[in-house]
């Protein structure tokens, strides 16, 4: 997901892609006869400004994937039963409380009363089944929507009491349902999801102006806290100059999931200005075909782990900003997160792995998505593999629509790198031998999906577990997690620089003034 | 006359009709699949199918093509099948933008140049022809991109006179769309500017030199009076020329201005729907650049014929 996520950087996510910058076609909706406009309405004295990159073609997640709608509409103006805190964990949100059977295969939950949707529609255990069966039907065409594919039934017990039969234990269902799969909508509110979605969040989406902002007003109906400020506006860049351009004229007040890292010294030099790091769930994948040769031999793969200096490759292509995992594919915001020290960097290893194999004298192509991250990080790699032998040739492929149908489709490739932005993609990318990485192992498989069958306290373990088999045999390289680099005007508070799932959340965003 | 004007306007729908056909076919041969990057990573094979066929990329070319070249004589460019929206209001929309642009640039640069370069011409020999000269040199060096920076540094950053970027439309807020429009404007016609003016003095310069001027000033017409007499009449010809050439290059020069500027025109318009490979859209925007090109030529064509007729015998 992240590729649609933000943008510019962008990579792919789990089954979603993030088009990240892709742009699209905006359109604008034609309001005034022009809807070219950042935002030309009078806006309040308190509305905060937030530059985005990567506008979303729709506001419809159901039928458009990519990070960039969930981000701004989850949690704000969509809220699920439940939602994933910063650390990770499952917290009640409509949902006050629920209770699991036994055999962990029945949900029952208690739903929040006095709740309403924007339109006035109340919620209750009818809405939720309602957008439980639509995730399940045709209506749904995001990839994402096979996450609710392990319900077998949802029932409503009473007014405020959902009951949920799964086909099999998962613990990653109620996880999912923190997710946008999770989003609460109503009967009489899906009719024009792609410019007017209806939800019971702190938000409705007041103005959108396709591919150019977003501006969302306080919900005077929330069941909660009202916000902070009675009106953000989102404002999406295709460049990151142009962004921190606008933010140092003090047009906007944040740059959020800034892309240019190269750009924090100067803007550092800026008084009025704080830089703040947060962690992601996207992981730089250096991409290992496993299915072809010379990546079919784990020794040509463990080669490459010991080959590539990964703190090297963060401080080089990405200004020193990111999470070196030791090549681990779970990132900080995961309870599973572990540093694995594996793979030290170790070019005499490589060689000697590489001399076993037979492969002393390496060439391979390394297909590069046109997007910044991958073609910063591609030149150091491929200096680095350099110095064990192996001579990889970069060769620049449109993203998205080139590397995914090349790559990700066709298989067509030896090596790549892209950034998966979706939070717990690890049974999608190495549980699945016919994903785009072709890694095929048993056991790998077993750990996983004992993972989400058994008791939740010990799917930490086993998870573990599956991450150190996966680096064990080396199936592609994290290189580093995506951080999230927000540059804020000092006098913006509350806006989270963490990012555990797709979502931002803008209820405690507000402007204060004064020294902070 | 009239027969070289029937055979330009041939001329003219006949090269709209085969870019048509290319602009289509390239856009078929383009790798990538629009439902594939709609839908992303996790789509199944069926909703892939299914979206295929929502956006009429199943049925066979040729209907395609004729759905989609029928419509434009009447202005209508069909309905985007990634944003679900019709495309002529949204294209003419961002058109409009591009527009207010590429023609507030292009007067700007023929108001500088045209005085500029005559200036240069006639004081040739001296020393602020010469300098006028060099600074046009040096303009024509400069890509309109780092002009936008840099003026961007100045103005925005630097003084804080003018916004850094994005755009309002003049009905919403005038002033406030003039205070938007100055720096993309004037980083466009700045090379513009300092492309014509050497342009107009050279076509200045080779017309001083010709017998007529030397007859109109021997009837006693000052230096100046000749030249606006006589001369730049006919220094217009090729001025006219490079201009209509400009105006197709600016149109270009738009596309990147309107990305460091954070402009919604056209050419944003273009970048993002090729990324989306949202094929309809981008087939259109294609066309209209096609056609706004042969327009200018066509009629930068037709003022040859009023401004020297021996051109319509020519051909």
């Amino acid at each position: 997901m992240p590729a649609a996520r933000h943008t510019p950087a962008s990579g792919v996510s789990r089954r979603n892609l993030l088009l990240a910058g892709l742009g699209s076609p905006l359109l604008a909706s034609c309001h005034a006869g022009h809807t070219a406009v950042a935002d030309p309405e009078q806006s309040a004295a308190d509305e905060v400004v937030l530059a985005l990159t990567g506008a979303p073609t729709s506001l419809d997640f159901t039928r458009n994937d990519g990070v960039a709608i969930p981000l701004v509409l989850m949690g704000n103006v969509y809220e699920g039963l439940v939602r994933i805190d910063g650390s990770g964990e499952v917290v009640p949100l409509l949902a006050e409380d629920w209770t699991v059977s036994d055999d962990l295969r029945v949900y029952t939950f208690a739903l929040r009363r006095g709740v309403a949707f924007s339109n006035g529609t109340p919620f209750d255990a009818h809405s939720a089944v309602f957008s439980i069966e639509r995730v399940r039907s045709d209506e749904w065409t995001n990839g994402l929507s096979a996450g609710m594919d392990v319900v077998a039934s949802a029932t409503a017990e009473d007014s405020h009491t959902l009951r949920v039969e799964l086909s099999e234990p998962s613990n990653q269902w109620l996880w999912s349902m923190g997710t946008l799969i999770g989003a609460m909508m109503t009967e009489d509110g899906v009719g024009d999801l792609a410019t007017a979605p209806v939800g019971t969040g702190p938000f409705t989406v007041e103005r959108w102006s396709q591919g150019r902002s977003l501006r969302l007003a306080a919900n005077d109906t929330y069941w909660g806290d009202p916000p902070a400020s009675t009106s953000v506006a989102i404002q999406y860049f295709a460049d990151t100059t142009a962004s921190t351009n606008a933010l140092q004229a003090g047009e906007v007040d944040a740059v959020y999931d800034m892309q240019s890292p190269e750009l924090t010294e100067v803007l550092e030099e800026d008084g009025r200005l704080v830089i703040e790091t947060g962690d992601t769930s996207g992981q730089i994948l250096l991409a290992l075909n496993n299915r072809v040769a010379p990546f079919d031999d784990v020794r040509v793969r463990r080669a490459v782990m010991y080959a590539v200096d990964r703190r090297a490759v963060i401080d080089t292509a990405w200004g020193g900003f990111g999470v070196d995992t030791g090549g681990a594919p779970a990132p900080p915001t995961d309870p599973w997160f572990v540093e694995s020290s594996r793979y030290p960097h170790d070019p005499a290893e490589a060689r000697r792995l590489l001399r076993e194999a037979g492969q002393e004298d390496l060439h391979v192509t390394f297909k590069v998505p046109t997007r910044p991250y991958a073609q910063q990080i591609s030149e150091i790699v491929v200096s680095q593999l350099r110095e064990v032998g192996i001579t990889a040739e970069i060769r620049s492929v449109e993203f998205p629509a080139v590397w995914l149908d090349e790559v990700f489709g066709r298989h067509d490739y030896q090596m790549s790198v892209i950034v998966h932005a979706e939070a717990r993609d690890l049974p999608v990318l190495f549980g699945n031998p016919d994903y785009y990485l072709g890694f095929d192992d048993e056991e790998t498989r077993e750990l996983l999906a004992r993972a989400d069958r058994e008791a939740p306290g010990r799917q930490e373990d086993l998870m573990r577990a599956a991450v150190e088999r996966i680096v064990d045999r080396a199936a592609s390289d994290t290189l580093f997690i995506f951080p999230n680099i927000v540059v804020r005007h000092r006098e913006l508070q509350g806006l989270p620089a963490d990012r555990p799932t797709d979502e931002l959340l803008l209820a405690g965003v507000g402007r204060q003034e004064g020294p902070t | 006359m009239i027969r070289a004007v029937g055979g330009r306007a041939l001329r003219f729908v006949l090269t709209l009709a085969a870019t048509s056909v290319l602009v289509f076919a390239f856009m078929r041969v383009l790798p990538g699949d629009p439902a594939e990057v709609a839908l992303g990573t996790g789509a199944s094979e069926e909703a892939l199918e299914r979206t295929r066929a929502e956006f009429g990329l199943d049925r066979p070319l040729a209907v395609q093509y004729w759905d989609w070249i029928s419509g434009i004589p009447l202005g209508d460019f069909g309905v985007s099948f990634v944003t679900g929206e019709d495309i002529s209001p949204v294209v003419l929309d961002r058109l409009s933008v591009s527009l207010i642009l590429v023609v507030s640039a292009m007067v700007v640069a023929v108001a500088v140049a045209v005085p500029l370069g005559s200036w240069a011409a006639v004081r040739h020999r001296r020393a602020d022809g010469i300098a006028v000269s060099a600074l046009s040199q040096v303009g024509v060096a400069v890509p309109n991109f780092l002009a936008g920076m840099l003026l961007v540094a100045a103005f925005a950053l630097g003084l804080g006179w003018l916004p850094a970027n994005s755009w309002m439309p003049p009905a919403y807020d005038p002033v406030q769309f003039l205070s938007h429009l100055v720096l993309p404007v004037a980083a466009l016609a700045a090379v513009q500017a300092a492309v014509m003016t050497r342009y107009v003095r050279t076509s200045v310069l080779e017309i001083m030199g010709q017998d007529w001027m030397r007859t109109a000033r021997a009837k006693g017409l000052s230096r100046f009076r000749a030249l606006v007499r006589h001369g730049l009449r006919n220094a217009a010809l090729p001025v006219l020329t490079v201009t209509g050439i400009q105006l197709t290059t600016l149109v270009v020069g738009a596309v990147v201005i309107e990305q460091v500027f954070v402009i919604p025109g056209i050419g944003s318009e273009l970048i993002e729907a090729v990324a989306a490979r949202d094929l309809l859209t981008v087939q259109s925007v294609v066309m209209l650049l096609a056609m706004a090109t042969l327009t200018v030529n066509f009629v930068v064509d037709l003022l040859y014929l009023i401004l020297d007729p021996r051109t319509a015998v020519r051909t």
